[in-house]
């Protein structure tokens, strides 16, 4: 078992140093998880550390290739309003 | 929680009561002598070292441990200009490299800040790893970090061994309740935390962080962004306790909220607050804690004076060619220092002087209770360079506002505008953007430049602002006063007050 950073990573580093495996390493473009590595922090924390302070929505998945964080979660923006905003933008 | 609010007593000045200090060195009127000595020639806390002293910020510090609703972690612009927006975050060593090389280049450079992108605290090897090297490399540069005070007590003890003798704590509220409503999680002790119980963590380590530097003797600046119908009056209460706790300057800055930057509060609407509710609440807040008036927010890695950016001539590829002599750069530096120290203290000293006829006035008055004299107070606008009335009305690209009255001229803020005469490129936009800058400069009743256009002229006039170019290159205090009495002499100030004031 392993989760995965995918490529909405920002690259903020916040999560590195919390990995209780040092399974997060720097890669362009950017950060990865050695699935090899990772544990999902059990064992070690009752929550696994990447997803517990990554500020990216969807950045980070399970092995199903679930959104850990998903819309909505973190920023508190309902999706449709997102994406009713969004529109309004490009629509300028 | 418990936040003892002690009443604030009046701070012993070096000689002026606080506020009545008449120049642009007013906010540091209830300054005692030891912090303005230390603060001096930091252009963030004092307001005419702005003029003369540069700063950088480094961008080391991408982690963050809290979310806060006004700010999207996924901005990364080279066009926008705002607390937490960076084009390229550095390693240590490129910082290091990045700040050896400005101060070489701008030797006006007197503080390296951290503020950012993330929190400099949540990142805590990287910024001090930055530290430790420049205190050894660049000991004449001041050190600064502004953090949001989650992590804030694990570090004072590693902040008092650098050389830091400044900190910005970002405080928005005392209340879990108000501060529910700002931070929708924050991550503490391996986990994330949402809601009030986040708050309630987050406010009583901002607090703690903030008594324990006190404690240090380390001089506290306490940020807050003034969110309208969420913290705007709770942000009275906040100043008081801040100030009763120890901390020397408090900066109210508007809340940066659009749609297109994707936070929380610009995708749902929230609006920032205009100049007048902003100038308001600071006027609110300053009978009991000197006021900061002159931020301009800038970005997480900003280089220059304030209210310039100069990030662009040294990204890293650029400072790799460059050949620098580190020993004669800091030579330079200190000349310089020297040089623009004593210009500095000749014109405080200048300022000064007219305002202590009696030798011991000390006492603090507040403000409001002053100005019994004839005349009200009148906002102008002032399009500046160098503390003069140097730019040309369609090139300025922000305006310093000064609130004239019988006590002189004060500096209480300053409002963004777009360059509308800017050669041939924007002409065809040239009419709507003087429509904003007309906009921006709400509330006030004259706009001084050193030229004006024909036609601003006569849009100006007709939005009820008048324009004044007669006092091209003089300093600005003589020019707003001048105006002021000429008002007075006209006959324009007698009692009715200007429109867009609450007091």
């Amino acid at each position: 078992m392993a989760l995965e950073i995918i490529e909405s990573c920002v690259n903020c580093w916040a999560c590195a140093p919390l990995c209780p495996n040092k399974a997060i390493y720097e890669a362009k473009p950017h950060f990865l998880i050695d699935a090899d590595k990772c544990t999902e922090c059990l064992g070690d924390f009752a929550d696994a550390q990447c997803v517990a302070i990554c500020p990216i929505e969807g950045a980070i998945l399970n092995e199903l290739g679930e959104e850990l964080n998903p819309p909505g979660s973190l920023t508190g923006i309902p999706p449709e309003r997102w994406a009713a905003v969004q529109a309004e933008i490009r629509a300028r | 929680m418990d936040l003892p609010v002690i009443e604030s007593t009046p701070q012993k000045t070096g000689g002026c009561s606080a506020g009545s200090c008449g120049s642009t060195s007013d906010q540091m009127g209830g300054m005692s002598d030891e912090i303005r000595a230390k603060v001096q020639d930091h252009p963030c806390y004092s307001e005419d070292a702005h003029h003369y002293f540069a700063r950088m910020h480094v961008a080391v510090a991408p982690a963050c441990n809290i979310q806060c609703h006004y700010c999207n972690r996924k901005y990364d612009c080279a066009n926008e200009s705002r607390p937490g927006v960076v084009s390229e975050v550095l390693s240590p060593d490129q910082a290091v490299k990045k700040t050896l090389a400005v101060a070489a280049t701008i030797p006006q450079m007197t503080v390296l800040g951290i503020a950012g992108p993330g929190d400099p605290l949540a990142n805590p090897e990287r910024t001090f790893e930055t530290f430790r090297q420049l205190s050894v490399k660049a000991p004449d540069i001041k050190l600064c970090v502004s953090t949001n005070g989650l992590s804030l007590p694990d570090h004072v003890e590693e902040l008092s061994r650098h050389n830091i003798d400044h900190v910005t704590i970002t405080i928005n509220c005392v209340d879990p309740d108000v501060g529910a409503k700002i931070y929708p999680w924050i991550f503490w002790q391996n986990k994330r935390i949402h809601g009030r119980e986040a708050a309630e963590i987050l406010i009583q380590r901002q607090q703690q962080g903030l008594e324990m530097l006190v404690a240090k003797g380390i001089l506290v600046k306490v940020n807050s962004v003034l969110i309208p119908g969420v913290n705007d009056e709770h942000l009275k209460e906040v100043s008081k306790i801040v100030k009763a706790k120890g901390a020397f300057l408090h900066n109210v800055m508007p809340l940066i909220a659009e749609a297109e930057h994707g936070t929380f509060y610009g995708v749902m609407g929230q609006r920032s607050p205009n100049p007048a509710e902003l100038k308001n609440l600071q006027d609110a807040c300053e009978g009991d804690m000197n006021m900061m008036r002159h931020c301009r927010q800038c970005r997480a890695d900003a280089v220059g004076l304030l209210g310039e950016d100069r990030g662009d001539e040294f990204t890293m590829d650029k400072i790799d060619a460059m050949e620098i002599d580190y020993e004669a750069a800091m030579k330079v530096r200190a000349e310089f220092r020297a040089k623009a120290t004593a210009d500095l203290e000749a014109k405080r000293a200048k300022a000064h002087a007219p305002k202590m006829p009696q030798a011991q006035v000390v006492q603090f008055v507040p403000r409001k209770e002053k100005s019994a004299l004839v005349g009200r107070r009148v906002l102008m606008a002032v399009a500046a360079k160098g503390g003069l009335v140097a730019v040309h009305f369609g090139h300025a690209n922000e305006f310093l506002v000064y609130e004239a009255s019988a006590d002189g001229a004060k500096f209480v803020g300053h409002r963004k505008a777009e360059q509308y005469c800017d050669g041939d490129v924007s002409c065809g936009d040239g009419e709507s953007v003087l429509d904003k800058t007309i906009k921006a400069l709400e509330g006030c009743e004259v706009v001084l430049c050193s030229k004006i256009g024909y036609e601003p002229w006569g849009n100006l006039e007709a939005a009820g602002i008048q324009p004044n170019g007669e006092h091209a290159m003089e300093p600005i205090e003589d020019a707003v006063m001048a105006v002021w009495h000429e008002m007075l002499a006209a006959g324009k100030l007698d009692a009715k007050p200007s429109a867009n004031k609450v007091a």
